[in-house]
């Protein structure tokens, strides 16, 4: 019987009984094989760090410092309550600042390199395909559109993973989605996922990793892919991948921060084989998804955005950013509605570019122009609103439309406001209108 | 290893924001935290909450965010041990790294109210409600987890074996 790629990459990176990783012989594992496998790169936060940190010291015995296990491989970020939101936050960035620079890491990313971790590692060509990584946040699967095994762990793994170059896991069952026709005018990969996580719920693909495939999301960009990748954990799956083709070593290209093989020679060896077992497979008609919308409380609650407008969703507070549409085709997207159109008084669009670069770039591109003059704002890059932390908190009673990836209750701030998840699309054109309303009805 | 107390019923998905919200990260004492715990749905949990109080609840508890201080606001508390009909992977990680035990027993949630008082034989994976007189069994860990749940966490178990 074959495998999955997912079954592939955990095999690549099998630490054998003597402790050597990639021991050369070939060998297989299969969904819920207990392995402990080498990883490539170690991911945290500004608010996953400091527990990591803690825990990391711990392994050293009394007067025996522990060292990272490799200061290229374990990247921290600056993200999420940064820039500085209070004391405590200041105190949180700077515990994991100084552990970066006692361990020399080459990769800490603090305000004015920093951007949303799961837009700037790849930007930066720190995430390879076939790469196996291991990241203290739950959208650490971003990294599966570039055809790596990427998942979220929490701070303690991480810190043996810090220390070690370790993790033990449970291979995964796979659960492989073909999306089949053309998109529809506005739809994007937020959709097809919000879609998807509507269809199979947010426990749909527990504990699988999950393949997306079909000639819908061959055609689809690299941001559209980091998007779909992104919300994989939405739906309770351990990792979220797509093939390496073409797109993704276009992307790579002068990018990549170390050498890997091309797709041409090595990525045939990672693609699924024909005989593959899957747990199950979804087939979605691409070609009849509209704009998608997540009402409250659940990424589940996706409707077609003409039921949404139906009901005269008023909104406060549009969010447009964040490591799932934080890329500048999101951005492109937003702006496209913007300019030349006005968000009303008494509502609140902020636009969040998820790296310097992006920032720059859209700058360059007379993007935050557009937004300035629309009358939304254009913030430094932050995680911030999006898990309720700053940069756009909501009261009681408020609701938003956002471009993020959760909308459990209290997510955003007020366990009484609303979150509505949404393209950018959707949610810039709802900006203009004041309440959620499908794009072309807008333009 | 043996627990008990009573318990506190929740329903499905119930997600790491609920848990412990974002505006509480910039701190990751259990102790802090703890005082915070499943603030945004109930209310009376972190006044009232007793040491080895034991959390059951539905499907795919701890989904969403990766946050270790979900459990650690969960063991911060008191609970023993949560019992629950199935868990978000990551939380399931997490609480066996922190040392927090957890089971999986769909016909344990299926009979237990709000307040009923159970017992635990984690090693055994049974569990006792006193009320309904039942004994329910799960599937105990392997080995090694049970070993770094025994331990008290991740950290203590791997630096155990790096003395060795």
């Amino acid at each position: 019987m074959g495998h999955t790629t997912s079954e592939k990459i955990i095999a690549a990176h099998l630490v054998d009984g003597e402790g050597n990783a990639g021991s050369g012989d070939p060998v297989e594992v299969w969904p819920g094989d207990l392995v402990e496998v080498a990883v490539d790169v170690v991911l945290s936060n500004d608010i996953t760090a400091p527990i990591a940190i803690r825990e990391f010291e711990k392994l050293g015995a009394e007067g025996t410092p522990v060292n990272v296990f490799d200061p290229d491989r374990v990247v921290m970020v600056a993200d999420h309550f940064a820039p500085n939101k209070d004391i405590k936050s200041a105190e949180q960035c700077r515990t994991m600042r100084e552990f970066a620079q006692a361990q020399g890491l080459t990769h800490h990313f603090d305000v004015g390199r920093m951007g949303i971790e799961h837009v700037l590692l790849p930007e930066q060509g720190l995430v390879l395909p076939s790469d196996l990584v291991v990241g203290a946040d739950s959208h650490t699967c971003t990294y599966g559109a570039l055809g790596a095994f990427a998942t979220g762990m929490g701070s303690t793994d991480i810190a043996v993973a810090m220390a070690t170059g370790r993790v033990w896991l449970r291979v995964p069952e796979t659960m492989r989605v073909v999306y089949h026709g053309p998109l529809q005018p506005w739809v994007g990969g937020k959709d097809l996922i919000l879609y998807t996580i509507g269809q199979i719920g947010v426990s749909g693909a527990r504990y699988q990793a999950i393949e997306f495939a079909g000639p819908t999301v061959d055609t689809l960009s690299m941001d559209g892919r980091f998007t779909m990748a992104n919300m994989a954990i939405e739906a309770g799956a351990k990792a979220g991948l797509f093939a390496v083709d073409d797109a993704t070593e276009a992307y790579l290209d002068g990018r990549a921060s170390r050498p890997y093989h091309g797709h041409t020679i090595d990525v045939r060896a990672y693609q699924p084989d024909d005989d593959a077992k899957y747990a199950q497979i979804v087939e979605v008609d691409a070609s009849a998804i509209e704009p998608q919308v997540a009402f409250p409380h659940l990424p589940e609650n996706a409707v077609p955005v003409s039921e949404a407008a139906e009901q005269d969703v008023q909104i406060d507070q549009v969010i447009i950013g964040s490591c799932t549409n934080g890329r500048l085709e999101d951005l492109r997207v937003a702006a496209g509605i913007l300019r030349g159109q006005q968000v009303p008084p008494g509502v609140r669009c902020i636009v969040i570019p998820g790296t310097q670069q992006i920032y720059l770039d859209a700058l360059r591109e007379g993007l935050v122009e557009a937004f300035i003059v629309a009358g939304a704002v254009v913030s430094t890059p932050t995680c911030g609103p999006c898990l309720g932390g700053h940069m756009g908190v909501l009261a009681a009673g408020e609701r938003a439309v956002s471009t993020t990836n959760r909308n459990f209750r209290g997510r955003m701030g007020h366990p009484e406001s609303e979150v509505y998840l949404a393209g950018p699309a959707v949610a810039a054109a709802s900006a203009v209108a004041g309440k959620i309303v499908h794009p072309g009805d807008i333009t | 290893m043996h627990t008990g107390g009573n318990t506190w019923t929740y329903g499905d998905n119930v997600d790491t924001d609920v848990i412990i919200p974002a505006r509480y990260l910039n701190v990751s004492t259990p102790e802090e935290l703890a005082q915070h715990c499943m603030e945004d749905m109930d209310a009376r949990f972190a006044g009232d909450v007793q040491p080895g109080d034991i959390i059951v609840a539905g499907e795919n508890f701890g989904c969403g965010s990766s946050r270790e201080h979900a459990p650690l606001a969960i063991k911060g508390a008191g609970i023993s041990c949560v019992v629950a009909r199935s868990f978000a992977r990551i939380f399931y990680r997490n609480a066996i790294n922190v040392g927090l035990p957890i089971l999986e027993c769909p016909a344990l949630v299926e009979e237990t109210e709000m307040g009923d008082r159970l017992t635990v034989d984690l090693r055994a994976g049974t569990i006792t409600n006193a009320r309904t007189g039942r004994t329910y069994q799960t599937s105990p860990f392997p080995t090694f987890i049970m070993e770094i749940v025994a331990a008290g966490g991740l950290v203590p178990y791997t630096r155990a074996k790096m003395d060795q």
